[in-house]
């Protein structure tokens, strides 16, 4: 590594109507250096990318690219000084071919008019190549996985003599196995001298990759040094500011305890089948498998979203059939989805509707005017309950961090005093001070005598939140394990062997 | 995103599951704009304009699509739209008014007005229920587009119009008929009491009940709702149910102010109740709207459209005038309902 590095930003400030999003801020990245920007959501991690890709100016501070400095930087010229921005969503063309992704910028910057088939497929098979993927090129990009889109988007950008490459949050959509697909990526690039730059707030894969480490915490840097000088715990705490202790769950139930739910070789077509286990009260329930693994097809029969076609359900000692939402509200089933921004929120509307839609009809008695006075008191409740973060009600939901969001989306099926609360993916996108708040809420909630049923593939959740895990594969439950007996290594490979 | 929605941003003290429109510039400009063609025309044409008996001319002309504006206005909220309004109101009017004629004979031998009044009213409500639960059932239950469901009854409702009445007019009522529109209470056009009430009761409905806040919920985000446990299904139905029933009233009252039915009055208020709705802030991706809103903008467009007669402009250039006051305003909005649009929402919530 030579003495001058790369990129060098000294001081940076950035103020948007009157707040600080980004306060002095230095950060230096040397030739195929792997830099892990750490930091939760709104830290101004995404400011500080925005200012490194010209995308936006900076109020203060200077940037140097191999030791000129610059005022600031325009797009084009962060592109020729060999930054590439790889944003969460890609920035690809849904309808075009692998190959027209990747050949697109180069037919741009050749001004050529015509579109040559063999000239693009050819760039693209090289592209790929430096990161050592194959894959069909003529594949429309919208039918691939995420992953590979991934890739697609990797590939361009090191088309363009990149020198760094900054990815945005790459692995929010990646399960296990694919994230470890990326790392060997990061890995190959930096032994081509590519440096990268990556924002993330999981910390395994800021261990398991990065060199360096700077951490951003409300628009200051807060720490910056040689990864190795970091564990888990102080990273943590210099990204939140405080001390998060592993949350305490409560003893798992005994056989005293009343069985909630008790499923019988239970399945769906061919998503899954002869799923059998039992949720006593008072116990959280985990529930892993990769994508596609039937874990979130069992949890929608369980919610009567797409029901079951064979098999028993028993609440409450009582064998049911659920076969619509109603039915399984009725029974005191509650579900918080996967995709919170599509299937858990009204976005643009209150927060207070966003809680009181499952208690309308209640508050509403048979007349369906609804006694507003009575709905606002409990809606408020359990908003204040869950300690969402907001100056009032009135505001969009979409006005919360994501943290809050989720406690949203509880805090509408706890008013509906269910007795089963089945959450998939509670913590996707969620920092880790709220992420550790949110496993704090489902203790309190098996405490009070709620049976909790958490699917995940964060590993760490699963274990850290969870009695009892089931592990799911190709539709089938392979795998009961305690929460004693087992280890994120011996689980991460029952899941993916 | 850690900052509030500016178009959002509601009083901390506002009520606590108030719409977020509370204080909601979109409703401000419109009065703003209503008050300005107010004034405008008052000063072009004070002797004119500015009379009670103008003011009484029109609150008998704008119930009828007012009301025709309801309707749509419910179909909207859901995120959907409904086409068949026009075909629908005067299929229920020609209904209605076979009623009247086939006992019209019955009044000369001595009976009650009133009682074939009634029926003939309940008759045009009936045919403007089941049109509705038509179209409901088609777009939630077969799950065919409403802009296609309905353009698809509507012509429909339309044919099957025109082939009863062998495209002429019916007519021949009781005398008593005309009262719906063109009688008066205590000086007040009855139209314009009939619209007030309906505008009155679809205002409750939406903001004091289940069905209108869960259907404010459904246009937003209908996989959310699911996800909620909204029914969906029994939502939409019953909003079209609305929509058809509020149709049919602005058939009879269209039917009485022209005392006869035809199958193609009022075309023309098909479009005209679309732009109402926009103008009055509806999102026409649904979620968002009120009737206050839609109030306002029935008024500045019957101002417009009176003020224009008496300056003597062509009709042409009264719809010209329209449609780029649509447009203006949408304009204006534009950024708004890009804003509230769910898509639009979830990528910007999506990003820290």
């Amino acid at each position: 590594m030579t003495d001058l590095p790369l990129v060098k930003l000294s001081g940076i400030s950035k103020a948007f109507a009157g707040v600080h999003a980004l306060d002095d801020v230095s950060l230096s990245v040397g030739r195929g250096e792997i830099v892990c920007l750490a930091g939760e959501n709104g830290s101004g991690k995404s400011t500080l990318i925005k200012i490194l890709a010209g995308a936006q100016g900076a109020d203060s501070g200077t940037i140097e690219i191999d030791g000129q400095a610059r005022g600031s930087l325009h797009p084009i010229e962060a592109v020729r000084a060999g930054i590439q921005v790889i944003y969460q969503d890609f920035s690809l063309f849904p309808n075009l071919s692998v190959a027209e992704n990747i050949a697109f910028n180069d037919q741009l910057v050749h001004g050529r008019r015509l579109v040559d088939k063999r000239r693009n497929r050819r760039i693209a098979r090289e592209a790929l190549a430096r990161i050592g993927v194959d894959m069909d090129l003529d594949r429309v990009v919208e039918t691939l996985p995420v992953a590979d889109k991934q890739l697609v988007a990797i590939s361009r950008a090191l088309l363009h003599d990149a020198r760094l490459i900054v990815m945005d949050e790459p692995t929010t959509a990646l399960t296990e196995r694919e994230v470890r697909a990326l790392l060997q990526v990061i890995r190959k690039l930096q032994k081509d001298g590519v440096a990268v730059l990556f924002v993330s707030h999981k910390l395994k894969e800021i261990f398991a990759v990065c060199e360096k480490i700077v951490v951003l915490r409300n628009g200051r840097k807060v720490a910056d040094g040689p990864a190795r000088e970091f564990d888990l715990a102080s990273l943590t705490y210099h990204m939140t500011g405080r001390h998060v202790t592993a949350v305490e769950l409560p003893p798992a139930p005994g056989e005293g305890s009343a069985e909630l739910l008790r499923v019988e070789d239970l399945g769906r077509g061919s998503q899954f089948d002869g799923v059998s286990f039992s949720l006593r009260a008072g116990e959280v329930l985990g529930i892993t498998g990769l994508l596609g693994s039937g874990r979130t097809d069992l949890a929608k029969a369980l919610f009567g979203l797409a029901p079951a076609d064979r098999g028993r359900i028993v609440v409450g000692g009582r064998p049911v059939a659920i076969t619509s939402v109603k039915d399984a509200i009725g029974l005191g089933i509650g579900y918080v989805p996967e995709d919170r921004l599509t299937e858990g929120l009204f976005l643009p509307q209150a927060i207070g509707r966003n809680v009181a839609v499952g208690i309308l009809d209640r508050f509403a008695g048979r007349s369906g005017v609804v006694d507003r006075p009575r709905l606002s008191d409990a809606v408020e409740g359990w908003v204040r309950r869950l300690k969402v973060a907001t100056p009032s009600t009135a505001l969009p939901v979409q006005s919360l961090s994501g943290g809050n969001q989720q406690r949203v989306v509880l805090a509408r099926w706890l008013a509906i005093n269910p007795r089963i609360l089945i959450l998939n993916g509670p913590t996707v996108g969620v920092d880790v001070g709220s992420k550790a708040d949110i496993h704090a809420i489902i203790a309190d909630l098996a405490r009070e005598g709620l049976g909790v049923i958490v699917i995940s593939d964060d590993l760490p959740e699963v274990l850290a939140a969870c009695h009892r895990i089931l592990v799911m594969r190709e539709g089938r439950i392979i795998e009961e394990v305690g929460r004693d007996s087992a280890d994120e290594d011996t689980l991460a490979h029952r899941l993916a062997s | 995103m850690q900052t509030p929605n500016p178009s959002t941003t509601a009083d901390p003290t506002a009520s606590r599951l108030a719409s977020p429109f509370r204080g909601d510039p979109t409703m401000a400009r419109l009065l703003a704009i209503t008050i300005a063609i107010f004034v405008v025309m008052s000063l072009l044409k004070p002797g004119l304009f500015f009379t009670w008996g103008n003011f009484s001319s029109m609150a008998f002309q704008f119930p009828e699509f007012a009301i025709l504006s309801l309707a749509m206005m419910i179909a909207m909220l859901t995120g959907g739209i409904d086409l068949s309004v026009i075909g629908l109101a005067n299929l229920s009017a020609i209904l209605a008014a076979f009623v009247l004629t086939a006992f019209g004979p019955d009044l000369a031998a001595g009976g009650s007005a009133f009682g074939v009044i009634a029926l003939a009213v309940a008759t045009a409500l009936a045919i403007g229920a089941i049109g509705g639960l038509v179209n409901g059932l088609i777009i939630a239950v077969i799950g065919i587009p409403p802009i296609l469901a309905t353009l698809g009854t509507g012509l429909i409702f339309t044919g099957i119009a025109v082939v009863l009445t062998e495209g002429q007019a019916v007519l021949g009522f009781p005398a008593a008929f005309s009262v719906i529109g063109n009688g008066s209470i205590y000086g007040i056009p009855v139209p314009l009491v009939i619209f007030a009430v309906l505008a009155v009761a679809v205002a409750f409905l939406l903001n004091r009940t289940a069905f209108g806040l869960k259907l404010y919920l459904m246009g937003t985000n209908a996989l959310a709702s699911r996800f909620a446990g909204v029914d969906n299904t029994g939502l939409t139905v019953r909003a079209y149910l609305l929509s058809g029933t509020l149709a049919s009233i602005a058939g009879v009252v269209l039917m009485s102010r022209a005392n006869s039915a035809k199958a193609d009055y009022g075309t023309s208020y098909l479009l005209l109740s679309i732009l109402i709705a926009v103008l009055g802030g509806i999102n026409p991706y649904g979620g968002f709207g009120k009737v206050g809103g839609l109030v306002l903008a029935v008024l500045s467009l019957q101002f417009l459209s009176s003020g224009f007669n008496m300056l003597q402009f062509s009709n042409f250039a009264k719809e010209f005038i329209w449609g780029a006051l649509l447009l203006l305003v949408m304009v204006v909005n534009g950024l708004q309902f890009g804003r509230t649009r769910p898509r639009a929402a979830a990528r910007e919530g999506g990003n820290p």
